[in-house]
């Protein structure tokens, strides 16, 4: 009864913290609207004045005296200058992914003065994306990432216009979103966005800035701009699935997005000023671990490309019906995997398996997370095999079972449970689909794993 | 196998020059298939006595010399798998004929899966 009381004062509480945060949000949005009218109106009454008085500046070049002074390091390069500014000023550029590569490359876009900003992104901002994801601050935790990044970008510039997409993108939103800027920028974080994105932007005839960093690595690329290839030219067929792997599964050192995110903005910021030679036809391949970045040059547009080659048949409608989860085997926007490969008699609950080690029941607990996962957190008494490693290493797994069962006494013709657990789940059914066969018959796996044991058993057990 | 292992290690061991040294790299996790190393110093001999080495041979080499576990990781039917880059002296093989690109003394191969996150 307590317990049902305790529970809803904190739904209530968490309730009141969410609306008191959307609140929050919505008056920031409001103060800087208002402080950019201010602006705007200071800055008529400054000019008016000037019309008053004999003009002392020559305004040929289009920058206000606002506009010369926040800009003036750029104005003082010569190969930069006052025209590649106005130009920069005049482009529209749109960042899909305001994630690990889409924060630097907002953070400087918005700041370089980028005309108009647009933001695409569906996801709520999490504690661990802080890492890497440095457009975010802690408050916006739980919110839009669009409209974190958003309020980042107005804080950093309030001069230009940013614009908030906060949706998914998809085959029926992405032509629409795309004809309205004239560079797009690749910072999503999936195959079959990729090529949604690659192909979008050869029917539209927009540039594309495409990034990419897992791990220690980086790679930084230019499509479709000048007659140069298209994603397709390069990949005309998606890897396989088990090639695609995600930050949240194989990590990410959060500086390396960064670094590619900041070259993304550079050479976006060069197509969009005119100024200097964009990376197309060339792939910069960054390795963080040996410091060291080289530059390679790519295959050119290809003639048979579906998408961009001659007899391409490739067309706006096309695009709208075409399937690209299914091509790429990959979903849009990539939840963890959630496999059912068991009967229910070889699965147990995290809740199930709390009262087993209640019950002191004699069990072996193995945990098939690669070594690596396991060093961050485990269960206590679990013994680390990683499925890698299972076929090896089943001495181990029935040496366990018998020190079990000696520790415990177990009764002949009962025997100590074998039960196994991984991160989320999925490792863990195939775990127990191999042990069964080898002889582990009654191995059973924790549905959910230790997410489960977090959610369902001990809400302070960490989650990575 | 064994017999052209022997005459793999007699014409190393013999320092003449029928070995092809090369330098291949492997990126963006393609080097788990080969014991986490990523710069591998070879030495690679023509196939059946031919004078030259090409892209081919050299792609058999690699699986049976070099890749450690799930070879289906990197190739698939005679060539790499989708999604893999094949850098020849930094160039993509595809402007050097791919799997008929020869190969010279002294060049520096690169196997790069792309990557996808961010």
């Amino acid at each position: 009864m307590e317990s049902i009381v305790a529970d809803n004062d904190a739904s209530r509480i968490l309730r009141e913290i969410e609306s008191l945060k959307d609140t929050r949000t919505r008056i920031d949005h409001k103060i800087s609207l208002l402080e950019a009218q201010l602006r705007e109106i200071n800055l008529q009454n400054g000019a008016s004045e000037e019309r008053s008085s004999p003009p002392t500046v020559d305004s040929r070049n289009g920058l206000t005296p606002d506009m010369i002074y926040r800009y003036s390091r750029h104005l003082l390069l010569p190969s930069f200058g006052v025209e590649g500014q106005a130009n920069l000023l005049k482009s529209s550029i749109l960042v899909v992914g305001a994630g690990g590569l889409g924060s630097p490359a907002l953070l400087y876009l918005a700041a370089s003065g980028v005309g108009r900003l647009g933001i695409v992104d569906h996801d709520m901002v999490e504690l661990n994306n802080m890492h890497r994801q440095v457009i975010h601050t802690e408050k916006y935790i739980g919110q839009p990432k669009v409209k974190s990044a958003a309020a980042t970008c107005r804080s950093i510039n309030s001069t230009i216009q940013i614009v908030e997409h906060e949706e998914a993108l998809r085959t029926s939103n992405a032509l629409e979103i795309f004809s309205q800027y004239d560079i797009i920028i690749d910072a999503t974080d999936n195959a079959p966005s990729r090529y949604l994105i690659s192909d979008c932007c050869v029917i539209l005839g927009k540039p594309l800035v495409s990034g990419a960093a897992l791990g220690l690595e980086g790679q930084l690329t230019v499509y479709n701009y000048n007659g140069g290839p298209c994603y397709r030219c390069l990949f005309p067929t998606p890897p396989p699935t088990t090639a695609c792997q995600r930050c949240a599964d194989s990590g990410v050192l959060g500086v390396v997005p960064g670094i590619i995110g900041c070259l993304q903005a550079l050479e976006a910021i060069k197509i969009a000023s005119a100024v200097g030679e964009p990376l197309s036809g060339r792939m910069l391949l960054f390795d963080a671990l040996s410091a060291r970045i080289r530059i390679v040059k790519i295959r050119g547009r290809s003639m048979d490309c579906e998408v961009c080659g001659e007899n391409t048949t490739f067309t706006q409608q096309k695009l709208r019906e075409f399937d690209y989860e299914n091509f790429a085997q990959t979903p849009l926007s990539p939840a963890p995997l959630k496999l059912n490969l068991l009967p229910t008699e070889s699965r147990i609950s995290s809740k199930e398996y709390s009262e087993k080690i209640r019950n002191k029941e004699p069990r072996v607990l193995v945990d098939v997370r690669p070594e690596v996962h396991f060093k961050i957190v485990s269960l206590p008494n679990s013994l680390n095999i990683p499925l890698s490693n299972l076929e090896s290493r089943l001495p181990e797994i029935s040496s366990a079972v018998k020190k079990e069962e000696e520790d415990k006494g177990v009764v002949s013709g009962s025997s100590a449970q074998l039960y196994v657990v991984c991160r989320r789940g999925n490792d863990s059914q195939r775990a127990v689909a191999y042990l069964q066969k080898v002889g582990f018959t009654s191995a059973k796996d924790i549905i959910g794993g230790l997410e489960s044991w977090t959610h369902n058993v001990d809400p302070n057990f960490p989650t990575y | 196998m064994a017999r052209s292992l022997q005459c793999f290690q007699w014409f190393w061991v013999s320092g003449k020059t029928l070995n092809m040294q090369l330098t291949l790299e492997f990126g963006g996790g393609l080097e788990l298939l080969c014991d986490s190393k990523k710069i591998h110093s070879v030495n690679v001999e023509p196939q059946n006595g031919a004078d030259k080495l090409i892209m081919k041979d050299l792609l058999s080499w690699v699986r049976t010399n070099l890749i450690k576990e799930r070879p289906e990781m990197f190739m698939k039917g005679d060539t790499v798998r989708p999604g893999v880059l094949v850098l020849v002296n930094d160039c993509d093989w595809e402007l050097s004929g791919q799997l008929n690109t020869s190969l010279e003394e002294k060049d520096v191969v690169v196997f790069i899966s792309t990557l996808h996150g961010g």
